[in-house]
C-alpha cells in the first residue's frame, strides 16, 4: 500500500494542546511540510511566541527557542546573525506580532533580517481568554471590548502586511487565510516562497494567516472558518503585498 | 608621592588631549596614572576638563577635588577651578583667553599666552601643548624624549604627521 | 585606539574600551548594543572592533530588542554580550529573567549611572539590589563581578564568560561611570577561554543527529517548575561555595574594617590608606563578586574589627548583605553618596576618625 498523506517529519507525533477548531494545527502542518520539502529540518531553529502557540517547541521536530512575548524577531535576529547557516522562523500570534511586539517585527524588517516570520491572526488574545488584539475588527465583542471594539477609545485594526511592504528590508509580504482547501494550498505556497527567500539571503519575509479561535469567538470551527470569510478577508484583503522575486519572474 | 592635575577649558581647545599626553608620558615611565573626562552634556561645546593623577602608588579616587596643577585654556575653566588648587599649588594659564584675572596669592601663577604665541609661529590649534611644555619645564615633570613617545602612542598612526608640530609647541611653551 | 592589541602590552584605555578588548579576546562572537551614556564608549569600540575580527556587531532598535538577540545568540551557542547603563538594564531585566530560566549563559554589562529614572549620568552603584538581588521577575541569581579599574574591567570581563559558560547562568559586570569613562593602563594576557562544551543544549540545527534541543522557560505544570528552581538553586549552591571572590587590604589588625565595592573601593582604599598614616587602625575589605557575595572572607576579616563601615555610591543597599555575612554581630554603620555624586576620601577619612573616636 503505498502512503498518499503522513505526518510531515518535522511535525512530532505528539498531541497538541490547541482547542477543535484552532488554525494553528493547519498552520503547524504547512510549516512542517515546507521543512521537510527542503530538507532542512536538522539546519532550522524556530522561535516560538508568547500566547498559544508558545508550546510549538514540543510539536516542531527541529530545535526551538521560546522567546519573551513579542520579542521573537529580536531572538530570531541572534540565532541567525550568531549562526547564518541556519534557517530561522518564529512562529507569532497577533498580540505578540503587532501589539507588544511592533517594534520588533518592524525593526527586523526595515534591517531586512534573513528569517521567515509566521504571523498568525485570529483577531483575539486566545491564551488569556479572548481579549482584544491589535487585529480585533471594528464592532467586534471580545472580552475586553463587551460593547463590540470602538475604533474611538480603543483604536483602529494594525494591518501589519501593508505596513510591512512599505520597509526597505522585507522581500515578502503576503496574506493568506486557512478557510478553504485553496486557501490551504496558496498560505502553503507561500510559506514555501518565504523559506526560499530565507535560503536565498533575500531578507525578511512575512506571511500574515487569517486563522480562527472559535472557543473565544464563540462559535463552532465551521462557524469560525465562515467568519474569516465574512468579516476578516473583506477587512485584511488577501494577497502579495510586497514580493521583490515578482520582477524576476516577469523578467523571465 | 601623587601629583594631581586638572586641564580645563572650551570643548575643542584640546585639554583632553593634553591631559592623554601626560597620562601617556606616566605610563611610558612606568607610573601609575588614571585620566578621567568630564562627560556628558557638558562636553557638547561647553567646558571640558579632565584630571590626572600620576604616583608612584596605587591611585584611589580618579576625582580630583584639589588639583596640585590647574591648567585652564578660558575664563570660566579658571573661574571654576581656582579656587581649588592647593594652597602652593601651580596654575597654568592661557593670558590670551582672560583678562582681569584674579590671581592667587598662596599659588605660583604662570600666564601664558599661549593662544597668541601659537597664532604667531602658525602652530594653529597648538594652545594647549605650549601651556602643556610650561607645565612640563616647570615641574621638570617628563623629558622631552618621555613627551615624544608619548604621541607616537596617542596620536593616531594616521595623524604621526602632526607630532613634529606638537613638540614644536611644547618646545615653544618651555622656553616661554 | 589599541588595534589588535598584543598579549602583555601595556595600553591606555578606557574601562569600557577595555572591556570591549578583553571580551573580544574572550571568544565573544556577538554583540547586541543600544546608546546610552556612560557606556556608549563600549558599544562603538564593539562596533569598530567586531566585524574586523570576525565577530557580530548590530545596534539594536531597543534595549528590549538587543537582550533579546543576545537570547537568541546565547540559544544558538556562542558567547555573546549587552551592554548598557542603569535605565537600561531596567528594560533589559525581561530577557535576563528568561536567559536565567532557560539556562542560558550570556554577558550584560552594567556601566552604572545615578537613579531612579532618568537620574543622572555621573556614576552610581545604586542598582546592587537589582543586580543581585532582583534582575527580573522569578526566583533566580545571575552571577555579578564588580571590577574597581580599568584593568579589572578587563580581567573580570573575561572571567565572566568563562563562569557563565561553565556554570550556564548569565553573568553581569556591575561598572559605573567612573570606571567605564577613566583611562588607565592595561594589559590583555594571552588566556585560552575556557572551552565548555555546549553541544548537549545549545539550539544550533540538529542535523538529523540528535533529537531537537529546546531552549524554554515555560513550564506550566508547576510542581515540575518547582524541580527545575530547586535543581538551579542547587547549582546555586555550588556557585556560592566556589566562586567567592574579594580582596582585603589591611585588614589584619584593623579596628575599623571598610567595606566598599568598585569605585566606593577606590576611594574608601585613599580613605584607609590616609586613616592609617594617622595611626587609625582601619582596613578595607573589597567583594569582587556581588553575587555569590563574599560573606565568609568578610566574616574573617571583620573577626578583629570593632566596628564596619560600609560604604557606596548609593543610599546603602549593600549594606543589608554586609550585615548578613557577620548576622549584625557587630554595629556596621553607613557612609554613601547618590545621584552621581562620589565621595571625596576626605568625606571617608572623616567618618573613619569619628568612628575611631567612639570605640
Amino acid at each position: 500500500m503505498s502512503v498518499i498523506f503522513k505526518r510531515p517529519h518535522a511535525l512530532l507525533d505528539v498531541p497538541t494542546h490547541y482547542c477543535p477548531g484552532c488554525g494553528h494545527g493547519i498552520i503547524h502542518r504547512l510549516v512542517a511540510e515546507v521543512i521537510d520539502e527542503m530538507g532542512i529540518e536538522g539546519e532550522t531553529v524556530g522561535i516560538c511566541p508568547v500566547g498559544c502557540a508558545v508550546m510549538a517547541y514540543d510539536y516542531f521536530g527541529c530545535d526551538m527557542v521560546e522567546a519573551p512575548h513579542g520579542r521573537a524577531p529580536a531572538v530570531a535576529t541572534g540565532v541567525k546573525r550568531s549562526n547564518p547557516n541556519l534557517h530561522v522562523f518564529t512562529y507569532q500570534g497577533d498580540g505578540d506580532l503587532a501589539a507588544i511586539g511592533t517594534a520588533e517585527t518592524v525593526h527586523s524588517g526595515t534591517r531586512g533580517e534573513n528569517i521567515v516570520i509566521i504571523f498568525v491572526n485570529n483577531t483575539t488574545y486566545g491564551m488569556t481568554g479572548g481579549q482584544m488584539a491589535p487585529t480585533t475588527l471594528p464592532g467586534q465583542v471580545t472580552q475586553t471590548t463587551p460593547y463590540g471594539r470602538d475604533v474611538h477609545t480603543a483604536g483602529h485594526p494594525v494591518k501589519i502586511c501593508e505596513l510591512m511592504s512599505t520597509l526597505d528590508g522585507v522581500a515578502l509580504a503576503q496574506r493568506v487565510a486557512i478557510d478553504s482547501p485553496a486557501h490551504i494550498r496558496e498560505a502553503k505556497n507561500a510559506i514555501r516562497k518565504a523559506f526560499d527567500n530565507e535560503a536565498n539571503g533575500r531578507g525578511l519575509s512575512i506571511v500574515e494567516v487569517l486563522s480562527t479561535c472559535p472557543t473565544n469567538w464563540g462559535v463552532t470551527p465551521a462557524e469560525a472558518m465562515e467568519f474569516v470569510r465574512s468579516d476578516m478577508i473583506p477587512y485584511y484583503p488577501l494577497g502579495v503585498y510586497k514580493d521583490v522575486t515578482a520582477g524576476e519572474k516577469e523578467a523571465r | 608621592m601623587e601629583i594631581s592635575i586638572i586641564l580645563a577649558g572650551f570643548g575643542g581647545q584640546g585639554i583632553l588631549f593634553a591631559g592623554k599626553v601626560l597620562a601617556y608620558c606616566a605610563m611610558e615611565e612606568g607610573k601609575k596614572l588614571t585620566w578621567l573626562p568630564s562627560y556628558g552634556p557638558e562636553m557638547r561645546g561647553g567646558t571640558a576638563n579632565c584630571s590626572v593623577c600620576i604616583s608612584d602608588e596605587d591611585i584611589g579616587s580618579p576625582i580630583i577635588q584639589n588639583p596640585d596643577i590647574l591648567v585652564a585654556m578660558n575664563g570660566p575653566s579658571y573661574e571654576k577651578f581656582i579656587g581649588a588648587v592647593k594652597s602652593g599649588g601651580k596654575v597654568f594659564y592661557d593670558s590670551s583667553m582672560m583678562s582681569g584675572v584674579e590671581e592667587r596669592g598662596d599659588a605660583d601663577m604662570y600666564a601664558v599666552p599661549a593662544s597668541d604665541l601659537a597664532e604667531k609661529h602658525e602652530l594653529y590649534g597648538g594652545a594647549n601643548m605650549i601651556l602643556l611644555g610650561k607645565l612640563l619645564e616647570i615641574t621638570g615633570l617628563f623629558s622631552d624624549e618621555t613627551v615624544e613617545r608619548a604621541l607616537k602612542k596617542c596620536v593616531a598612526p594616521k595623524r604621526a604627521r602632526l607630532i613634529p608640530y606638537n613638540m614644536q609647541a611644547v618646545a615653544l611653551g618651555r622656553k616661554s | 585606539m589599541a588595534e589588535n592589541t598584543k598579549s602583555g602590552e601595556k595600553y591606555l584605555m578606557k574601562g569600557n574600551e577595555a572591556l570591549a578588548e578583553a571580551a573580544i579576546r574572550a571568544g565573544c562572537k556577538c554583540f547586541f548594543g543600544y546608546p546610552i551614556t556612560p557606556q556608549t564608549e563600549l558599544a562603538a569600540y564593539m562596533a569598530k572592533q567586531m566585524p574586523k575580527r570576525g565577530g557580530v556587531f548590530l545596534q539594536a532598535e531597543s534595549e528590549l530588542a538587543a537582550v533579546n538577540m543576545l537570547l537568541g545568540a546565547a540559544s544558538s551557542g556562542v558567547r555573546a554580550m549587552t551592554s548598557s547603563s542603569s535605565p537600561g538594564i531596567s528594560l533589559k531585566s525581561e530577557g535576563i529573567s528568561y536567559m536565567a530560566g532557560s539556562d542560558l549563559p550570556a554577558v550584560i554589562i552594567n556601566v552604572q549611572r545615578g537613579g531612579p529614572g532618568l537620574g543622572s549620568i555621573q556614576p552610581s552603584q545604586s542598582d546592587y539590589f537589582q543586580a543581585t538581588h532582583a534582575m527580573g521577575h522569578g526566583d533566580f541569581n545571575i552571577l555579578v563581578f564588580a571590577p574597581n579599574s580599568v584593568q579589572e574591567m578587563a580581567d573580570l570581563a573575561a572571567l565572566a564568560f568563562d563562569k557563565a559558560d561553565e556554570y550556564r547562568i548569565p553573568a553581569m559586570i556591575l561598572a559605573d561611570g567612573l570606571l567605564g569613562q577613566m583611562m588607565e593602563p592595561v594589559s590583555f594576557h594571552e588566556i585560552e577561554p575556557a572551552h565548555t562544551d555546549k553541544s548537549g543544549w545549545a539550539a544550533n540545527g540538529h542535523k538529523n543527529k540528535r533529537a531537537h534541543h529546546i531552549i524554554n522557560s515555560l513550564y506550566l505544570d508547576a510542581p515540575t517548575l518547582e524541580k527545575i528552581v530547586r535543581e538551579r538553586y542547587e547549582r546555586y549552591a555550588i556557585i556560592e561555595s566556589r566562586e567567592q571572590r574579594s580582596e582585603s587590604y589591611m585588614c589584619e589588625d584593623a579596628e575599623i574594617l571598610v567595606v566598599g565595592y568598585g569605585a566606593a573601593a577606590r576611594v574608601a582604599k585613599s580613605a584607609v590608606a590616609q586613616a592609617r598614616a594617622e595611626g587609625i587602625k582601619a582596613g578595607l575589605f573589597r567583594p569582587i563578586t556581588l553575587y555569590p557575595f563574599p560573606k565568609d572572607a568578610l566574616r574573617e576579616a571583620a573577626a578583629g574589627a570593632k566596628v564596619l563601615l560600609d560604604t557606596e555610591l548609593s543610599m546603602g543597599q549593600m549594606i543589608e548583605d554586609v550585615k548578613l555575612a557577620i548576622n549584625c554581630s557587630k554595629p556596621v554603620e553607613f557612609y554613601g553618596r547618590t545621584g552621581g555624586v562620589v565621595p571625596t576620601p576626605g568625606e571617608i577619612l572623616e567618618k573613619l576618625r569619628e568612628l575611631n573616636g567612639g570605640i
